[in-house]
């Protein structure tokens, strides 16, 4: 369904814009089961989650065959994929991380349910706060570049060690006042990019 | 219902997010972000850090063959897309999900907890187990109204979330949905308010009592 050339075309170039997002592709995947598209998204996510496997602990002759575990979800539950909720990256990393908590530690996930009538509700808010997860993820990722690097390497320690942030500052000799305040300024400076509008 | 005025924070959230904490520790998160649509919306933002920080992931070849090994194993999946599995008729229950799924079997038709399963702690209070791993247990906890806690610090972490009625300490008073993190800096004397109080709480390393109680306490405290 879409001009594809079966490669996946690098976002960076004016070509690009013509091309799907991997959103689109995800949507085209729920919706029409396309393979084609799932064959461009796998292009683009399966090396990066082979990369966050192997970080969090998975022995390499085992990553392969959990990259296409989670592939396999991403196939599976991308009819439940919603643009507006989350970006394209968001959602395999969610997927990835609770199939790896799974497979690597053996436990489950408790996590609440959107649905459930019990959730304390939300005030209202206005609808405008809920759009462009993907234009969002853009600035975002801006943003994760311009962060000091001594933020961004306790961001990445936190997303990629499988250790929370007590641990990190033990086993880094960091003290655990400097961990927080770095982790509170990185989540500061990457708010406020989310919220920047424009 | 009025929203929570004591949350884990953002590094908490980030371990959770991230994935990082253990299931105990993220029962008890995740039991706040029920009661809590501002961290519900923090972890948003934080997974999509996940995402963002994934794309940047150096990427890794794949061996030759991976993508249609895969191709064919969709083969065998079946050719409707799949639909998410029917959501079972919502339990009546005043617990919220991911909890709700720890008590099953422990509520009775009205979604109330059963009396079973139940252990003495202390006068005016009882534990029931949920969860128990190498490194902590959680456990539901239920106070009389003006029972306390021997004054106590913690070897490790403590998460405790309430679920009905409230206590107090040192650091104020928690209601439904509050979540009090306890580690080794805290020292604290929880007493309950006088409807009692219902709470989940993850222990993860020890907890270590103080107070002239404590011995006696502690030896309770080591066989959770």
């Amino acid at each position: 369904m879409f001009p594809l050339n079966g490669t996946m075309q690098d976002q960076h170039t004016p070509a690009a814009d013509m091309a799907p997002s991997l959103e689109d592709l995800l949507v085209a995947v729920g919706r029409e089961r396309d393979r084609q598209a799932f064959g461009v998204l796998f292009a683009h996510f399966a090396p990066r989650l082979k990369t966050y496997l192997r970080r969090l602990g998975c022995e390499s002759g085992a990553v392969e065959e959990l990259v296409q575990e989670v592939m396999l979800l991403v196939w599976r539950r991308a009819e439940t994929y919603d643009p507006i909720h989350a970006s394209a990256g968001t959602w395999v990393f969610t997927i990835a991380r609770n199939k790896r908590i799974d497979v690597l530690r053996r436990e489950q996930r408790p996590e609440i349910d959107p649905d459930d009538p019990a959730l304390v509700p939300e005030p209202d808010e206005p609808a405008d706060r809920r759009i462009e997860a993907k234009e969002s993820s853009g600035r975002l990722r801006a943003a994760l570049k311009e962060l000091p690097p001594e933020q961004a390497e306790l961001l990445r320690m936190a997303y990629f060690e499988d250790k929370p942030h007590s641990v990190i500052s033990a086993e880094h000799g960091i003290p655990l006042g400097t961990v927080k305040s770095r982790l509170r300024l990185a989540m500061e400076r990457l708010r406020r990019s989310l919220k920047d509008v424009g | 219902m009025n929203r929570p005025s004591h949350h884990p924070g953002d590094t908490l959230l980030i371990d959770y997010a991230g994935g990082a904490l253990c299931e105990g520790a993220s029962l008890a998160v995740a039991t706040h972000m029920a009661f809590c649509p501002a961290c519900r919306h923090a972890v948003t933002e934080m997974e999509a850090i996940g995402g963002a920080l994934l794309d940047d992931l150096e990427p890794e070849p794949l061996s030759e063959g991976c993508l249609e090994a895969l191709m064919a194993r969709l083969d065998h999946e079946r050719p409707a897309p799949c639909r998410p599995a029917a959501k079972p008729s919502v339990e009546r229950s005043r617990y919220p999900e991911p909890l709700r799924s720890y008590l099953r079997g422990r509520l009775d038709r009205d979604g109330r907890l059963g009396e079973g399963g139940w252990r003495f702690l202390q006068p005016g209070m009882r534990s029931l187990d949920l969860l128990s791993g190498p490194n902590g247990t959680t456990r539901l906890i239920r106070m009389k109204g003006g029972a306390g806690v021997p004054r106590h610090t913690h070897g490790g972490i403590e998460l405790t979330v309430v679920l009905e009625g409230g206590f107090s300490d040192e650091f104020g008073s928690f209601e439904p949905g509050d979540i009090a993190i306890g580690d080794p800096s805290l020292v604290h004397r929880p007493v309950s308010d006088p409807e009692g109080c219902l709470c989940l709480a993850t222990t993860i390393g020890g907890l270590r009592l103080t107070g002239p109680l404590g011995r006696w306490f502690n030896r309770f405290v080591k066989r959770f």
